[in-house]
């Protein structure tokens, strides 16, 4: 299990560190809910359920679908014309 | 001024910092008695009567905090509903070539699932991880799959907001019945405890947690019906 949680970590820790090398800020929101869903996992390790399904719900269903509608808001842009094939 | 204020404000971090610090490696802190867990986890189960012992601390034990942040989450909604104004019909813009098949197919396929995976989360919140919180957003993010697909949803924002303030209201008149009951403070445990872990168990609990969860899916429902349907040029 100890080989799981490493794993986890270094996957979160990876991600966290490459949002800083994204170019699009679509790409650095779905990494943010990477990352998020990690520590979801994480915190389902160390025995808090209640946390992992709240930050599982908000922090990477919900603070997404606000990041991605505010983003295709204010550039006009999200998916089909820009982000896709520069990834 | 600004450099002062800067300076101020760094001198506050500063200390912020330094005191951590020095918590850290100065004080030689002693065994922390642990006196209000380890209350709580004793007494919970007579007192709350429920399985989940995080949810009779985040109903019962520390239920003001819960009114507020409920509070805080309503003056959120009305900010978005302030500055979107109402919710238009969801369209396709143009340039995009809108929802793919396998999102609308995947989309009205999930979506009841999402909404029936909300309820339960909702409904054992006092049984099981989850509660009035996650299982409003889950459900909330079932409407939003709903939004997606590209069909023409109807946003019922009256409903919404009927919901959202007889939730409101129906928290606060639970909370005011404990002033009735033994204890006779607010958002005390009035009802009858039921068997331990049955789905009609724990009193209050199950009432105040369902109410949390149909405002907070009415409200993000609402929130992100709003934010996904205005249009982009008369709201800037």
């Amino acid at each position: 299990m100890s080989y799981v949680v490493l794993f986890l970590m270094g996957v979160l820790l990876v991600a966290a560190a490459s949002i800083l090398f994204l170019k699009t800020p679509i790409q650095a929101v779905i990494v943010m809910s990477v990352v998020s869903l990690m520590a979801s996992i994480l915190f389902l390790f160390i025995a808090a359920p209640d946390v992992a399904i709240t930050e599982a719900a908000i922090g990477s269903a919900m603070t997404t679908i606000i990041f991605v509608i505010a983003i295709e808001k204010t550039t006009g842009s999200s998916f089909n014309e820009k982000g896709e094939g520069d990834a | 001024m600004r450099k002062v204020v800067t300076g101020l404000l760094l001198a506050g971090f500063l200390f912020y910092v330094g005191s951590l610090l020095a918590g850290i490696f100065l004080v030689d802190a002693p065994e922390q008695p642990r006196i209000v867990g380890s209350t709580i986890l004793a007494g919970a189960e007579d007192e709350a009567g429920a399985a989940n012992t995080v949810t009779s601390v985040v109903v019962l034990y520390r239920g003001f905090d819960t009114l507020g942040e409920v509070t805080v989450l309503f003056l959120a909604a009305s900010g978005i509903a302030l500055l979107f104004g109402h919710a238009g019909k969801a369209k396709i813009k143009k340039g995009n070539a809108g929802p793919g098949f396998i999102l609308r197919t995947g989309g009205r396929l999930l979506y009841p699932f999402f909404f029936l995976f909300g309820l339960y989360v909702i409904i054992h919140g006092h049984l099981s991880p989850g509660g009035g919180f996650p299982g409003g957003v889950i459900v909330a993010t079932g409407f939003f799959v709903a939004l997606l697909t590209g069909d023409r949803v109807n946003i019922p924002e009256g409903w919404f907001a009927l919901c959202e303030s007889l939730a409101g209201v129906g928290f606060i008149g639970l909370g005011l019945v404990g002033l009735f009951g033994e204890a006779g403070s607010f958002l005390a445990q009035v009802f009858p405890l039921g068997d331990f872990g049955s789905l009609v168990s724990a009193g209050i609990i199950p009432f105040i947690y369902a109410v949390i969860g149909v405002k907070v899916a009415a409200e993000l429902s609402g929130a992100v019906g709003r934010f996904y349907t205005s249009d982009e040029g008369e709201t800037l």
